[in-house]
């Protein structure tokens, strides 16, 4: 798919799943046969235009793609600088871009024979996405979702209900993301025989890292070519939020050859500093965790550490191991921003443009609260804004002190 | 001592018969002066390996029991340098009985695999098992340990075909550990023949000694298993009575040691006996 170029950033991983000293596949053994298999498959499918066709259909036909890039233009004029577009996966059915590697993965499982789903979820969304490509394909499916997470994600918890998932509540560590992700990994050791793991972002074991990035590739893909006809050129600049990054690393791919600079927003929580926060590339160090080697946060005896952020999809003490390789080089500039920030510009980016962004979207709407202003006119930026924020709605009046 | 001292072990077992018993705990469960007092009384209870947990804070593979157990001794700060501590101090009196470690790599990656390696030698480990390192990424921990002298145990799983298990072989050492249920530790009971037949099948094409292990939790069933194969390794049930036996601040009540020490006895006194009291199977 993409150039073979040998100065391309566009070429990774290696066969063996590597980005760089970033990726692999740090798996019990048992997952071992059928993670080889999921690669197996996922070349095949790959290279199979009927798979391709199926998935575009999908994603035109039920997911509503493609969706707009939107000048975003009192934000624009707010800010005084660049000029800011947005990437609206939003838009998309169920409200975030999580659905565009769920429809992928669920062709996959189909694809292997599969019968029976499982996947992890932090903030909700991604569980939801795959709840819905379950119910469309009446595939049974089990959502393992931290207890803490449940709590602070009630309207999805109950959206996966309504769409028959079966949610479990996962009550051990710090019952948040991490926790979910090694839940849905002992499940999985259990009932290799009949069951796909859809993971939800960029990370894992190799081929998950990749196949979930190209699956995302849509968004930045579209975005090229909505760019050139509204610019006639390429943006200067491409901007995200990451948490695993699987919305980042979806915008951003398709530009890595180009002259485009690339920011990517990490969730600082209190701040770096401080022990409450979920920046990986800003506060970790490479280390091994969910079968992949990343940047983790953990402490001097290698124990994973618990993530903060007022972001529930944010919360996840590591990050995919595509963005470490990139951070490393250099490509992408990682940087954080904090809960406080990020609450102000939610409220900034709902009463200026009308569109309420996910918790997540407004740390990189801080960000470039930051960044456009000293940029110039003409300076064009593309903001990937990867979810809707209706789901946070509870956080951030109690974060305002309002009661709802 | 290192791979050595586990050859010699499954020599002796082989000599004797029978088949051994390899008892699982978890390094400073559930406090560190009460962990050390179970290892050091292991081997007089009748375990022939010692497989010591090293506690991680995301252990993937591990049903609760095991988990509870890295808890319980991550919240009584125990680190990797009090596991290495904590085998320097048994083996003072102990100079035969082979110790594994069993965990996670991100603790060992994070001290620093060759500093690892020699430091746990010079404690007296003799072989790892670290369960997420399956053998595509042999060269992060266990082609350098093979090369110092240092088992490293590798794991097949019912979804081990004879093909997959030569590639699994080639950088194991000491013994190959079956795990006998696709699955966490401490779940389901395993079937015995399929089981058996797992092995039938490995043995044909290799001669290192297989132990079996997950979900066996009886003398009983430990004895049963060790009509067949090399070694039985029991884990959660151990790590089971631990928990039973502390008050409701998690201390360890006065008995603790000897009750976890008499259940060892128990399932070694089973797994002595096995092929006396089933005969020898083939």
């Amino acid at each position: 798919m993409s150039d073979k170029n040998v100065n391309s950033f566009r070429n990774s991983p290696d066969e063996d799943g590597h980005f760089g000293i970033f990726g692999g596949r740090y798996v019990a053994e048992t997952l071992m046969p059928l993670i080889l298999e999921v690669e197996k498959t996922y070349r095949a499918a790959k290279n199979d235009p009927a798979f391709k066709k199926e998935f575009n259909e999908l994603l035109k036909e039920y997911v509503g793609r493609p969706n707009p890039l939107y000048y975003a233009k009192r934000l624009t004029e707010h800010l005084g600088g660049a000029k800011i577009y947005f990437k609206r996966e939003e838009l998309n059915h169920t409200g975030a871009h999580k659905i565009n590697n769920c429809v992928g993965q669920i062709l996959l499982a189909r694809r292997m024979g599969k019968t029976r789903i499982i996947a992890e979820t932090g903030a909700g969304q991604h569980g939801v996405a795959t709840a819905t490509v379950c119910a469309l394909f009446g595939m049974p499916c089990v959502i393992y979702m931290g207890a803490k997470d449940i709590e602070r994600q009630k309207p999805n918890v109950f959206r996966m209900r309504l769409l028959g998932a079966e949610v479990i509540p996962v009550i051990t560590g710090s019952e948040s993301l991490k926790d979910s992700m090694n839940e849905a990994m002992r499940d999985w050791v259990g009932n290799v025989e009949d069951t796909f793991y859809i993971i939800g972002t960029v990370a894992g074991p190799h081929p998950y890292p990749e196949l979930v990035r190209d699956f995302q590739c849509v968004i930045g893909n579209e975005a090229r070519e909505q760019i050139l006809e509204k610019e006639g050129r390429l943006p200067d600049s491409l901007v995200a939020c990451v948490g695993g990054g699987s919305n980042a690393i979806g915008l951003f791919h398709p530009f890595l050859d180009d002259d485009v600079e690339m920011y990517a927003i990490e969730a600082a929580g209190h701040g770096v500093n401080t022990d409450k926060h979920a920046a990986s590339l800003s506060g970790g160090m490479p280390g091994i965790l969910h079968g992949n080697r990343t940047y983790l946060l953990m402490d001097d005896d290698g124990q994973i550490q618990e993530a903060h952020s007022i972001s529930a999809g944010l919360d996840y003490p590591g990050i995919g191991p595509e963005h470490s390789h990139l951070h490393e080089i250099g490509r992408v500039k990682y940087v954080p921003i904090g809960d406080t920030e990020a609450l102000a510009a939610f409220q900034l980016c709902s009463k200026l443009e009308g569109i309420i962004p996910a918790l997540e979207c407004a740390h990189a709407i801080a960000y470039i609260c930051k960044l456009a202003p000293d940029l110039p006119k003409d300076h064009v930026m593309i903001m990937g804004l990867s979810g809707r924020g209706d789901k946070d709605i509870f956080t951030v009046a109690e974060a305002l002190g309002e009661d709802i | 001592m290192g791979v050595s001292r586990i050859n010699a072990r499954f020599k002796k077992l082989n000599l004797e018969g029978r088949s051994g018993l390899v008892t699982f705990t978890t390094a400073g469960d559930p406090d560190y002066n009460t962990a050390l007092k179970i290892l050091k009384g292991l081997p007089g209870a009748g375990a022939d390996i010692i497989e010591l947990g090293m506690p991680f804070s995301d252990p993937m593979a591990d049903g609760l029991a095991i988990q509870e157990a890295s808890i319980r001794a991550l919240n009584g700060n125990m680190t990797l340098k009090k596991t290495l501590k904590m085998v320097r101090s048994f083996r003072k009196n102990d100079q035969d009985t082979p110790i594994v470690l069993m965990g996670y790599y991100n603790p060992i990656y994070i001290y620093g695999v060759q500093n690892f390696i020699g430091d746990a030698l010079a404690a007296g480990i003799d072989g790892m098992i670290v369960v997420d390192l399956p053998p595509e990424e042999d060269k992060e921990l266990a082609i350098p340990a093979n090369d110092a002298g240092m088992a490293m145990i590798h794991l097949a799983t019912p979804t081990t075909d004879q093909n997959r298990l030569k590639k699994i072989l080639k950088n194991g050492s000491g013994f190959l550990y079956y795990v006998t249920i696709a699955g966490v530790t401490g779940t389901a009971k395993p079937d015995l023949k399929p089981v058996k037949a797992a092995l039938d099948n490995f043995k044909e094409i290799s001669q290192i000694p297989m132990a079996v292990g997950f979900g066996i939790k009886s003398p009983e069933d430990a004895a049963q298993f060790a009509t067949f194969a090399d070694a039985v390794v029991v884990g959660s049930a151990i790590v089971d009575i631990i928990k039973n036996n502390l008050n409701q601040e998690n201390v360890a009540n006065s008995d603790l040691e000897a009750k976890v020490l008499s259940f060892v006895s128990k399932l070694a006194n089973g797994v002595q006996n096995a092929r006396k009291k089933h005969g020898v199977p083939l």
